[in-house]
C-alpha cells in the first residue's frame, strides 16, 4: 500500500511540475470537439449522437495519456528500479492506474462542461453522468495500464497501445454510450436501461482490473 | 491415446465430407431456402475459431504457469488458425447477409458484429508479437494478451448482444431450435470442423517443431564444419548420433493435454 502511495505520489508531482500529460489531453479534447461540430455540420447535440461524441471524445484523449504513462519508467530505469525495490510489483499496476484515472477525471472536469457549452441546451443530465464517467474511468485506467505496460516494451510503443486499446475498450464504449444516451435526451434527462448499462461497466471494470492484478506480475519479470 | 497426425488429418477429411454430402444430398430445405445451407459452413466455423480462441488463453496461463515455451507456441497457433478461421466466417457471413438481408454487412446483426470485434482484436496479436525482440519476453507478453483478449471475447459478446436488436437466426432458441436431420448433420459439421482445426494446429506445431530442430542441427553443423579437414571424419558420426537423438526427441511423448 505504501508503495502503491509512494508510486501515485512520484507520478501526481511529476505531472503537476511538467504539466506534460493533462493539458494536451484537454486541447486534444476541445480540437475533437471542434472538428465534430464541422465533421456532423451540427451547433447542438442530444440523445444518441451527444453520447457518441462524449465517449468519442474522452476515449481519444484518454489514449494520449495511456501512451505517455510509462515514458518515465522506460526512459529513466523505473522498471529496474520495481524490479529490485522488496515490494509487490503489482503496487505499479495499481498506482499506474490510479495516476490514469485521476488523469481522465481531470479531464473531464475540463472537457464535459466545455461539451456542454458548445453542445447542450441543458445541463440537467450532467449530474447523473458522474456516475456513468467514474466507471468508464475505471475501465478505461485498467485496460491503459495493462496495455501501456506492454506497449512500452515492444519496439512499436505509440503504434500499438492505440492499436490493440480501441478494440479492447469497444464494449466499454457500447455501455457507456448506451448508458450517456437517455441522460442527453432534448427532453431532459431519461434513465432507460441505466441500471443494466451501469452493471456492464461494473462488470468490464471487475474484468480488466482482475485479469491486470493477475497477469502484471509476469509483464515486469525478467 | 494420441491419434498420429496422419490419422486424425484422414479423420478430418472424412467426417467433413460425410457431414457437407448430407448438407447437400441428404438435410431437408429449410424456409429460408438454398442460402440456409451456408449455415453449416458459417456456424462451425465460428464456433471453431472462439472456441480456440479460449484454447489459446488457457494455453497462455499454462505457459504463464509453468514458463514451457512449448505451451506459448500451442497459445500462438491456436490463436493464428483461429484467425485464419476467422475470415471464413466473416466471408460467409457476408454472403449470408447478402443472400437475407440483401447487404453485405449489417450492422443490427450482433453475432457478426461481436465477431469482427473479436476478430480485429485478435489481428492485433501479430504486430504485438513481433514489435517484442527478446524470444522470452515476446512469449510471455503475447500470453499476457491472450489472457486478456480471451477474458474480451464473453464480455464483448454481452455488450454488442444488449445493444441491438435479436435478428440473427439463434442456432439452439427457444422457438424450438433446429429440426432433429439438421441438428444432426450440423453437428457431423461441426465435428468436421473441430477436428479439422486440431489437424491443422497440429500440422503446424510439428512443422515449428521440425523448422526448429533443422534450425539447432543446422547451427550445429556450421559450429563444427569450421575445424580443419582431419577433424571431419571424427565429426560425421557425431552428426548421425546428433540427427538420431534429436529425431527420437521430437518423436518423444507429448505433455497431456496438448492440442
Amino acid at each position: 500500500m505504501s508503495a502503491l502511495g509512494a508510486i501515485l505520489g512520484k507520478d501526481l508531482r511529476v505531472e503537476l511540475r511538467t504539466l506534460r500529460s493533462l493539458p494536451a489531453m484537454a486541447l486534444f479534447a476541445t480540437a475533437i470537439f471542434i472538428s465534430f461540430r464541422f465533421a456532423l455540420d451540427r451547433t447542438s447535440l442530444e440523445g444518441d449522437l451527444a453520447a457518441g461524441v462524449l465517449v468519442t471524445t474522452i476515449l481519444l484523449a484518454a489514449l494520449l495519456a495511456v501512451s505517455r504513462l510509462f515514458v518515465s519508467e522506460s526512459e529513466e530505469g523505473g522498471f529496474d528500479l520495481i524490479r529490485l525495490a522488496p515490494v509487490d510489483r503489482t503496487a505499479l499496476f495499481a498506482a499506474k492506474a490510479a495516476a490514469l484515472w485521476i488523469y481522465l477525471a481531470a479531464l473531464e472536469l475540463v472537457a464535459v462542461p466545455l461539451f456542454a457549452l458548445f453542445f447542450l441546451d441543458s445541463g440537467a443530465g450532467l449530474l447523473p453522468l458522474v456516475a456513468v464517467l467514474v466507471l468508464v474511468n475505471v475501465g478505461l485506467a485498467a485496460t491503459g495500464a495493462l496495455i501501456s505496460t506492454i506497449a512500452t516494451m515492444s519496439t512499436a510503443r505509440d503504434l500499438l497501445a492505440p492499436l490493440i486499446m480501441l478494440p479492447l475498450l469497444i464494449p466499454l464504449v457500447i455501455a457507456a454510450s448506451g448508458a450517456v444516451e437517455p441522460l442527453l435526451d432534448a427532453g431532459g434527462p431519461g434513465y432507460h436501461h441505466f441500471g443494466r448499462w451501469l452493471a456492464v461497466l461494473g462488470l468490464y471494470d471487475l474484468v480488466f482490473l482482475a485479469v491486470g492484478y493477475a497477469v502484471f506480475d509476469f509483464l515486469l519479470e525478467d | 491415446m494420441r491419434p498420429s497426425l496422419r490419422t486424425l488429418a484422414i479423420a478430418a477429411v472424412a467426417t467433413i465430407v460425410t457431414g457437407y454430402a448430407m448438407v447437400f444430398f441428404s438435410a431437408p430445405l429449410d424456409v429460408e431456402g438454398f442460402v440456409q445451407k451456408i449455415f453449416y459452413l458459417h456456424v462451425p466455423l465460428a464456433i471453431c475459431a472462439l472456441v480456440g480462441f479460449i484454447v489459446a488463453a488457457i494455453h497462455a496461463i499454462r505457459h504463464l504457469r509453468t514458463n514451457d515455451p512449448v505451451h506459448d507456441a500451442r497459445a500462438y497457433v491456436s490463436i493464428h488458425l483461429s484467425v485464419i478461421f476467422g475470415v471464413g466466417v466473416l466471408l460467409t457471413g457476408a454472403i449470408w447477409a447478402k443472400a437475407m438481408w440483401g447487404k453485405w454487412w449489417v450492422w443490427d446483426e450482433p453475432t457478426l458484429v461481436s465477431f469482427l470485434i473479436v476478430f480485429l482484436l485478435y489481428c492485433t496479436y501479430y504486430p504485438l508479437r513481433y514489435a517484442i525482440e527478446d524470444r522470452e519476453r515476446q512469449a510471455r507478453y503475447s500470453s499476457v494478451f491472450a489472457i486478456t483478449a480471451g477474458a474480451f471475447v464473453p464480455l464483448n459478446f454481452l455488450a454488442v448482444r444488449l445493444a441491438e436488436p435479436l435478428i440473427h437466426p439463434r442456432t439452439f432458441s427457444s422457438s424450438g431450435g433446429l429440426p432433429g436431420e439438421m441438428m444432426f448433420t450440423f453437428l457431423v459439421c461441426l465435428a468436421g470442423m473441430a477436428l479439422l482445426w486440431v489437424a491443422l494446429v497440429r500440422f503446424e506445431l510439428a512443422s515449428k517443431g521440425a523448422k526448429a530442430d533443422l534450425g539447432r542441427l543446422r547451427r550445429a553443423l556450421e559450429g563444427e564444419d569450421r575445424p580443419p579437414a582431419p577433424a571431419r571424419a571424427t565429426i560425421a558420426p557425431a552428426h548421425v548420433s546428433m540427427l538420431r537423438s534429436d529425431d527420437e526427441a521430437a518423436r518423444s511423448p507429448r505433455p497431456p493435454g496438448a492440442v
